[in-house]
């Protein structure tokens, strides 16, 4: 089991009736998926919002960073830094800087 | 006293309008959903205080929000009112699971639509821009939706399912989309025919079911359209708005994308109305509550120039039905106006006398208590509106 932290944008807190960062519990192996299952199963009301329904990909205008890096493009099964899944560091959902 | 609620979708928010039935002072909340795009709200007709809001971003999709007490709270159907649901407490909510319907069972499972460039193209949902709830029962709403197709949830938006018959239709390869996507923006619900529905979609044109949602037809005969290979093709017509008057159901207006139309015969034949507008381009129409044959425009310049004819904002209105029309400056600004009135944009309360409200991309919504012979800005500076819907209110 683990403890992890995320830190959403603005507008999935609003959703999510949340402040800037959640911890959600993990069980087994710590991944963009199994934190995006274990946020959406905690927040319904964010499924959708980060990634398709049905196809389950990526919503084009966000990104998953962690430990400065962007690890948008890996696997959505690889596994994630230690630092986060120990919580030390947090999992970031970032929507791009665009638009008016 | 009677009161109204003007319900006002804009492009970062939404924003609730409030008066008593003189309509001269007004309360304004909001903005709900700040910073996102609310397409647009509307009200139960058989429950006053259910709304249902269309919720969306380029960057999150499209969320439905409902309220139950008139637009003081919100939640997403599916989820406890103000609440995160509990760790494995709550059903999965699907309230924003917009899915189009390709099963054997509906016959023809259409998969593409025509582009830009003329080549096929895959249906993709991308957004709610209409609701349109039963007249009847407060958790049946249908829902107008880009890529066009229909959708309808019947326990209160939080489970959609589509009436796959009118992409079934098998003109489907021909709609395409317009400058704004292809949409499907018109739900009109037949009060004295349950079983009759139209609907409009850009670029495609009008259609009308005569069972409930189950099979389609198009309903374009007299429409003419320049900018398609056969300018009175069965579709491909951009059809920008249709209104109708509730005591009599079989006749229709339609602002298509140049030309008011109307028709008499619930579609089946359209004949142009335009007259003696100085422009026929325009999206919204509507028709005045007490009064069948008096309806009301906004000319848009051109489809080149999307905002006002010379500067000034004219509702035009016609008590003949059409063809004769007299232009409404009385409290609108008459130079230097270069706004546009988007379809959804115009509403009529039931009060006597009628109210007409509309907002503009300028963020203004104007309402005129006297059937339109005066109009005063009810808020000037929201960001550009996209929807206005009003409730009459006991």
């Amino acid at each position: 089991m683990f403890m992890i932290r995320v830190a959403l944008p603005f507008h999935l807190r609003n959703l999510a009736h949340v402040g800037s960062e959640v911890t959600l519990e993990i069980e087994g192996a710590v991944t963009q998926r199994s934190i995006l299952d274990a946020l959406e199963a905690r927040y319904p009301m964010l499924q959708g919002a980060i990634r398709d329904h049905v196809t389950q990909q990526r919503r084009p205008f966000l990104r998953f960073f962690a430990c400065e890096e962007d690890l948008t493009h890996q696997s959505p099964d690889a596994a994630l830094p230690d630092v986060v899944a120990s919580g030390k560091e947090p999992f970031l959902i970032i929507g791009a800087i665009a638009g008016g | 006293m009677s009161k109204v609620r003007v319900l006002a979708g804009t492009r970062k928010g939404a924003f609730i309008l409030e008066s008593d039935g003189k309509r001269e002072k007004w309360d304004v909340s909001g903005p709900h959903f700040a910073g996102w795009e609310m397409y647009h709200i509307k009200g139960s007709p058989a429950d006053p205080n259910r709304l249902y809001a269309s919720q969306t971003s380029g960057w999150f999709g499209q969320m439905i929000q409902r309220s139950d007490d008139g637009g003081k709270t919100w939640y997403q159907p599916g989820t406890p009112p103000g609440e995160p649901a509990a760790p494995g407490g709550m059903p999965k909510p699907a309230s924003n699971k917009f899915v189009y319907d390709a099963s054997p069972a509906t016959g023809k499972p259409l998969t593409t639509h025509q582009w830009y460039d003329g080549t096929q193209h895959p249906w993709e949902f991308k957004r709610v821009w209409h609701f349109e709830p039963s007249l009847s029962d407060p958790d049946t709403v249908y829902a107008g939706v880009e890529d066009a197709a229909l959708f309808r949830s019947s326990d209160g938006g939080q489970n959609w399912h589509e009436l796959p018959g009118l992409r079934g239709h098998g003109t489907g390869p021909n709609w395409q989309p317009g400058a704004g996507g292809m949409c499907l923006h018109t739900i009109i619900l037949d009060p004295k025919n349950p079983q009759r529905i139209y609907i409009a979609i850009s670029a495609a044109g009008a259609f009308r079911s005569d069972d409930g949602g189950a099979s389609w037809k198009p309903i374009n005969k007299g429409l003419y359209s320049q900018y398609i290979p056969n300018p009175t093709a069965e579709v491909g017509h951009c059809v920008h708005h249709i209104a109708m008057n509730p005591s009599r159901p079989g006749v229709l207006f339609m602002q298509k994308h140049w030309h008011v139309m109307r028709s008499d015969d619930a579609g089946d034949n359209w004949t142009k109305v335009s007259g003696n507008l100085p422009t026929d381009f325009g999206f919204v129409i509507d028709v005045n509550s007490h009064e069948p044959e008096t309806i009301y425009v906004v000319p848009i310049k051109s489809d080149s120039e999307h905002f006002v004819h010379e500067g000034k904002l004219r509702v035009y209105r016609s008590r003949t039905g059409g063809n004769e029309w007299e232009a409404l400056t009385k409290g609108l600004p008459q130079k230097d106006c270069y706004v546009n009135v988007l379809r959804d944009a115009m509403a009529v309360d039931s009060l006597d006398k009628c109210g007409i409200y509309f907002g503009t991309t300028g963020g203004q919504v104007y309402a005129s208590a006297d059937a339109g012979d005066s109009w005063a800005p009810i808020v000037r500076d929201l960001p550009a509106v996209l929807s206005v819907e009003v409730q009459t209110l006991a």
